[in-house]
């Protein structure tokens, strides 16, 4: 099934050169820091985790998110879905793939990275981080490529594959949930130390994975034969509408219990991230950014009206998964450091080398999902041919 | 430390297959050979033994910024902590830190602003459960029976976990090479002592409770430096001097809420001994 990739039309290949070079760019960068040290990037004693980490914990997100296409069309017979899962699944793979690589980029020595195998270790969440993510791809990739090859041959997937289908579904939330407690068990990081953390990076993930799927379904429909179906589109809005709402409430849960409480060691970090301490506001612009595309998102979903717009409904979901992306993606990471076990702050940015390997994991990223949805779609397309129905 | 040749072999081999490049492996190992030299087989009869190790700080008998700078110096001196200036990139075993800083939370504001501004000496404290080595996924960080916390930096791959871990901010990471130059050409570490390994860049270091002198008979660096307002020993004896102390004066720990059990006891008030 692979060959379909490598046919296409002049914009695939522009696409994919395009990529390749913002890979060199971020290869060239990623020999710098592995030359120099993470002394080129913005992190430093007091803010030990910045952006690479952050976009690895944002795009574990996007990856559980396929379990929001499995769950209604196996387990509740949601044909809508049908035409669609695989687009979520191989999301899944690309965005893991991602998350691989952005722990790789963060580590201080990479070349020791067999570590975690050699000497495995269970009271470690990162040891059991490493077998959930490694676990959530194998079954992506399988689950993914046996049923879009019985697709291509018009057979129903194997029964074998049953099995590993549901499985995925208490996987999905276990990437996050133990991506969650990565955080959540760290004694002294008060912004980190709260039950609703799993819950929070659900809901988080379940309002942006499925509005970026939604997004690219409707970009695929324009460049493709290959149209997922309003209903399917309307239905995945609904869940982006109710997840980000529960996203919002959680959060706005979390600001109740350190503000009403009074603690301080509760209040900092979120003081710091909308009002700045000690005179520091480097995220303050940003956090209210994601605040109100938060509420402009969750208004024009809400709203069946502007939902079912479709010229306005990517507008929502952009607005959505920006705002996902500013809390877990800058403002989560970053905030728990501040301010420092001394209760002092030291402020962190991405610099220039730091966002151009960034931007080299995000085009790796988008190569893994070009390649698979070209394939995927290419499947579609045939059988479309074949059976007479365009 | 030392390693016999099936487990070199077995390392050696898998980094092959899974093309991790021989001579990082080789550099590690001939890292790993230097700190195998200093730890004998059969333990040096003179070596130092504890229950618990833990140390009593007594920061008033610490007058002078030269007091406090002489042990902090014994320290980064004989374990080649190299001095990095940028604060970001810092890398620090044992520093002062003002009260409210080093015990935040606990300042309010009728404190008498001396008392405030006073100095306290910062290390590792030790925990008897620390953080940082219920997160390590490497096993890179873990617990001796005689409570030190221990740092393998050379099976640390360098994730950060346990700085996010830690607390009380014990933990260094080397941002720059150690054994390279600042902007200026002067080298980070002064004088190298050859007796101890230097760092690579890319691993966690912090304080190790100078578990090499222990193995010969000394005391730790700082205390040794400190001119008995450090005492170091036995939390699990009675009769040690540490427990004296303990039992004698008010002392506070750091952040004990947090239920990581701190070995290090800063001495506030009280009588001399008991």
């Amino acid at each position: 099934m692979l060959e379909k990739a490598l046919t296409g039309s002049k914009r695939y290949w522009t696409w994919v050169i395009m990529l390749l070079g913002i890979i060199g760019v971020g290869f060239i960068a990623y020999m710098y820091q592995l030359q120099e040290g993470l002394g080129i990037t913005g992190l430093s004693r007091d803010v030990s985790w910045g952006f690479y980490i952050a976009q690895f914990t944002f795009l574990v997100g996007v990856a559980a998110s396929a379990v929001m296409l499995v769950i209604p069309y196996y387990l509740h017979n949601y044909k809508k879905f049908g035409k669609i899962v695989i687009l979520g699944e191989f999301l899944a793979i690309s965005a893991v793939t991602m998350c691989m690589l952005f722990i790789l980029v963060d580590m201080g020595q990479p070349m020791r990275v067999m570590n975690v195998v050699l000497h495995p270790t269970p009271n470690s969440v990162m040891f059991w981080d490493a077998v959930v993510l490694n676990g959530y791809l194998f079954i992506n990739l399988i689950v993914g490529w046996t049923t879009l090859g019985a697709e291509r041959k018009s057979l129903p997937p194997p029964n074998w594959v049953k099995p590993l289908i549901y499985l995925s579904i208490p996987w999905a939330v276990s990437i996050h949930t133990v991506t969650a407690f990565l955080y959540a068990g760290l004694p002294g990081r008060h912004l980190w130390l709260t039950a609703i953390m799993a819950a929070r990076f659900l809901a988080s993930a379940f309002a942006a994975g499925p509005a970026l799927l939604i997004l690219l379904v409707m970009f695929v429909r324009k460049t493709s034969k290959f149209d997922a179906g309003t209903e399917a589109i309307q239905s995945l809005a609904k869940i982006v509408t109710y997840a980000m709402i529960t996203n919002v409430f959680f959060f706005l849960l979390e600001v109740f219990t350190a503000m009403y409480s009074n603690i301080p060691g509760h209040m900092h970090p979120i003081k710091y991230l909308f009002v700045g301490l000690d005179g520091h506001t480097n995220l303050v612009p940003f956090m209210w950014t994601a605040t109100v595309l938060a509420f402009l998102g969750i208004g024009l979903l809400v709203n069946p009206a502007t939902r079912k717009n479709e010229s306005i409904l990517p507008f929502a979901l952009i607005a959505v998964f920006i705002s996902a992306w500013i809390d877990k993606g800058m403002g989560l990471v970053v905030g728990g450091f501040i301010p420092n076990p001394f209760e002092k702050v030291t402020e962190y940015s991405p610099t220039i080398p730091e966002l151009a390997i960034t931007l080299g994991v995000y085009a790796v990223g988008f190569l893994v999902l070009t390649v698979l949805y070209k394939v995927a779609i290419g499947v579609k397309e045939d059988n479309a041919y074949d059976t007479g129905h365009h | 430390m030392s390693m016999d040749r099936r487990r070199f072999l077995k390392i050696a081999g898998v980094s092959t297959v899974l093309g991790l490049g021989g001579a990082s492996v080789m550099n590690g190992l001939s890292r790993r050979g230097l700190e195998a030299s200093q730890a004998t087989v059969t333990p040096d009869p003179k070596g130092l033994t504890a229950k618990r190790w833990g140390f009593a700080i007594d920061v008033n008998k610490l007058g002078s910024p030269a007091d406090y700078q002489k042990c902090i110096d014994a320290c980064h001196n004989i374990h080649n902590v190299p001095s990095i200036e940028n604060p970001k990139h810092e890398v620090k075993w044992i520093w002062n830190e003002t009260y409210e800083h080093s015990f935040p939370g606990t300042e309010h504001e009728y404190m008498n602003h001396e008392f405030k501004e006073k100095n306290f000496l910062l290390l590792c404290n030790h925990c008897a459960q620390p953080a940082c080595v219920r997160v390590c996924p490497t096993q890179a960080t873990f617990k001796r029976k005689d409570g030190v916390v221990m740092q393998d930096m050379h099976r640390c791959i360098g994730c950060r976990f346990c700085m996010a871990a830690c607390p009380f901010g014990a933990r260094s990471f080397n941002y720059r090479d150690p054994r390279g130059k600042d902007a200026n050409g002067k080298p980070f570490i002064k004088v190298e002592n050859k007796t101890f390994p230097t760092r690579m860049i890319g691993v966690v270091e912090k304080c190790t409770m100078c578990y090499e002198r222990l193995a010969i008979g000394q005391q730790p660096a700082c205390a040794e430096a400190s001119n008995g307002a450090i005492v170091f020993g036995d939390l699990e004896d009675p009769n040690s001097e540490v427990r004296k102390i303990i039992n004698s004066k008010y002392t506070i720990r750091r952040k004990p809420e947090l239920g990581t059990q701190p070995s290090i006891y800063y001495v506030i008030g009280g009588s001399e001994h008991a």
